[in-house]
């Protein structure tokens, strides 16, 4: 049985029982690969040089040790969630690493390594993690949700797809004030469910407004598997639809991602509309640490996926290319490890909590007279009784 | 009697209507095989099957729309929506659609769906995933609105949210979800909508909460109590229909009232409640009215327990009532 097949089973009979014999739309959207299965690449088609490889791959180490980290830190409640990447890094880093410098990034949720990418100090984003008084966001979001304004990453929003729209309107701007930027937006495949995908394409479509739409199509939407997402067989085909141009690439092939993404820039760039890149790869672990995917995900199905990790993949090119050595894997990763950990000791050094203050910043440029008194009202409240400040909870 | 926890009263009031009626059906996202990512529909896929027990596409506004068809074609849906903060892509759904379809057609329509979905904070889940946005439903005629806060109620209520004839918005209280434990009746119970439950007699101030807020609510009194202070609490359990019986009998008698909730306080439901206490009880009133509500922003991730209306907080607004 396909996967696919086994996948439909397990999760509902409902699902049409068979993918038709053959599915032209699959066809017409081949995934793009550079990297082979043999670990070497037409040298035609490698468009980065060994350093920008090697620069690449240790930012996706680096990513990999922080996941692992950042699940370790809130399985020992120090932190409250975490959404980790692992085994999408290629996605993320080849994606971002496209992209110019001004363009703009509207992340979904699992792209903090877009973020680092744009400068955002790894000890910042832990702080974020913590919601202490070093936090960016003022302790005002859940973890993941970091923003980061000086390297154009737009603030994160947990409701899916919300950012699709977005990012066309920011492209949008910027052609309209004659500006030379991108917008790159990151999504899953289960928000192309969402209304704000198909009003996101729709629009960009019509206006040829110069935007990536990324979709890491990691195969579930937390336990519903893509074929309970979508009846068509790619992602990369609903572009037909909204007139734009669709693409399907090997997501764990951080040198396609890298060339399809630089491709769908420069199309935006001539006026010729925006792109959708299906970026297939899949999603190694929980969707968060709230979840455990065991309950849903046979176990056979996510082995197979190990093997493709795009981290092996790359380095083993790297490797055969001669631009590593063969212990510099190992090397690299006791390097990152290290400084994930100072990162974690320079974040836990701020106070935990942000100013009370803080609590009432932000909800306007400057507070109303609601937030004034219900500031005052909290502070004589604490005065008289600090178990306001949490106390004990039913 | 069992003993159950809110998850594990609701699970068993969607299993036992599931079995007494075949139009009862349960969609959403993750609810199968899954059981949701609280596991308030575990078990039911396995006992129903995928035509009744259906996961959807990660659209709340298609989860709605389609539901209500399902509800005039003959079915009972049971909607989920993953978390509260999450209804407000199918808000046009719910108050354009949902809430009028009986009146715009002239009763010749209607459509009975519950819509589940846990909502509150105190779990750190930041404000995607603390809301309680019972008061946007509140405001549009047509919808009904229940919180219960106890498995029992839990389970009472939703049997009968199940086989009321208008649409409803059930909101669980997630925070105390595994934490409310009490005995619920075995097999099919149910409790009418609009009947709220004093849960404390007393004479000097009512306290009027609902939801994970009545726990709070029930704690100050009881702290109240050792100073002397005699609350009479209310537990509303549905917020329309509204039982005004009780609570301005409650107002009435003891010429107090202190109103907590966890939504920001400007046009909360205590507003609402506050407004028709001054109307109907003017003559009894012996003290302002005090509302002990989050504040007017959006849910804070870190402070979330300074912002949450704990008892400390709602004790020190019924000793300025009663000493007013
Ligand atoms: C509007 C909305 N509905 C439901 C959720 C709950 N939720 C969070 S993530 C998720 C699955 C998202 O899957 P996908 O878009 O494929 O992205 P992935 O997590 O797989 O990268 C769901 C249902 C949400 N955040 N927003």
């Amino acid at each position: 049985m396909s996967p696919l097949a086994r996948r439909r089973g397990a999760n509902g009979s409902a699902a049409p029982t068979a993918p038709p014999a053959a599915v032209p739309e699959a066809e017409a959207y081949p995934l793009a690969r550079v990297l082979r299965d043999d670990a070497t690449a037409d040298p035609a088609e490698v468009t980065l040089s060994d350093a920008e490889l090697v620069a690449l791959y240790r930012w996706m180490v680096l990513n990999r040790q922080l996941d692992e980290r950042m699940v370790g830190l809130q399985r020992q409640g120090r932190i409250g969630f975490y959404i980790g990447s692992i085994g999408e890094e290629a996605a993320v880093f080849g994606t971002a690493s496209a992209m110019a410098e001004q363009d703009w990034i509207f992340p979904c949720y699992r792209e903090h390594g877009a973020a680092l990418l744009r400068g955002l100090p790894l000890a910042t984003f832990v702080c974020d993690l913590l919601g202490n008084a070093g936090d960016a966001m003022l302790g005002h979001q859940m973890p993941c949700h970091e923003a980061w304004r000086p390297g154009r990453f737009a603030s994160i929003s947990s409701p899916i797809g919300t950012q699709i729209p977005q990012a066309v309107g920011a492209a949008w701007a910027a052609r309209i004030r004659r500006e030379e930027m991108v917008s790159l937006v990151y999504f899953g495949e289960g928000a192309t469910s969402s209304n704000d995908f198909h009003t996101g394409l729709n629009i960009a479509g019509v206006h040829k407004v110069p935007v990536v739409f990324a979709c890491r199509n990691n195969g579930w939407a937390i336990s519903v598997p893509r074929e309970r997402q979508t009846a068509a067989a790619t992602i990369a085909q609903k572009a037909v639809a909204y007139g734009l141009h669709g693409e399907r690439v090997d997501g764990n092939d951080v040198l396609a991602v890298h060339a399809a993404t630089r491709r769908a820039r420069e199309r935006a760039l001539r006026g010729e509309g925006p792109s959708l890149l299906e970026l297939v790869t899949y999603r190694l672990e929980g969707h968060s640490t709230s979840d455990d995917p065991r309950a849903y995900r046979p176990p056979e199905e996510v082995e197979p996926w190990r093997k493709k990790d795009p981290l092996l993949r790359l380095e083993a090119f790297l490797v055969k290319r001669g631009a590593l050595d063969a212990a510099a894997g190992a090397r690299l990763a006791a390097e990152a490890r290290e400084q994930v950990q100072r990162a974690v000791q320079e974040a836990e050094a701020h106070p935990a909590k942000p100013p009370l203050e803080t609590m009432f910043e932000g909800v306007y440029a400057e507070p109303l007279r609601p937030q004034r008194e219900q500031l005052e009202e909290l502070r004589r409240a604490l005065a008289d009784d600090p178990r306001v400040a949490g106390g004990r909870g039913t | 009697m069992p003993t159950y926890n809110i998850i594990q009263a609701v699970n068993d009031a969607l299993k036992l209507e599931m079995r007494r009626d075949a139009n009862v059906v349960v969609l959403g996202e993750d609810v199968g095989k899954f059981g949701g990512v609280f596991r308030a529909t575990q078990g039911l896929y396995e006992e129903f099957g995928s035509d009744r027990v259906i996961d959807t596409p990660l659209a709340e506004s298609g989860i709605i729309g389609t539901a209500l068809g399902m509800a005039l074609y003959g079915l009972r849906p049971v909607p989920e929506i993953q978390f509260a903060d999450f209804i407000f892509p199918a808000m046009d759904q719910i108050v354009s659609e949902v809430a009028k379809y009986r009146y715009r057609s002239g009763g010749q329509f209607s459509c009975p769906l519950v819509i589940r979905s846990p909502y509150g904070g105190g779990i750190r889940g930041g404000h995607y995933h603390s809301q309680s946005p019972e008061a946007y439903f509140l405001h549009t005629p047509g919808l009904k609105v229940v919180v219960p806060a106890t498995p029992e109620d839990a389970k009472g209520l939703l049997v009968s949210a199940i086989r009321d004839p208008d649409p409803v918005l059930f909101f669980e209280p997630k925070r105390i979800y595994r934490a409310a434990k009490g005995e619920v009746p075995e097999g099919e119970y149910a409790i009418p909508l609009g009947q709220a439950r004093v849960t404390r007699a007393g004479h000097q101030v009512t306290v009027l909460a609902w939801g994970a807020m009545w726990h709070e609510a029930d704690q100050a009194a009881r702290e109240a109590e050792q100073e002397g202070i005699d609350c009479e609490v209310v537990d509303l359990r549905s917020l329309a229909p509204l039982d005004l019986d009780t609570i301005l009998g409650s107002v009435r008698k003891t010429g107090r009232a202190v109103i907590v909730h966890e939504a920001p306080r400007t046009c909360g439901f205590g507003a609402e409640l506050s407004a028709t206490i001054q109307e109907r009880c003017f003559l009894s009133l012996e003290a302002p009215i005090a509302r002990v509500t989050g504040f007017d922003t959006p849910f804070p991730y870190t402070l979330e327990h300074e912002y949450l209306p704990r008892a400390p907080r709602i004790l020190r607004a019924i000793r300025e009532t009663v000493r007013f």
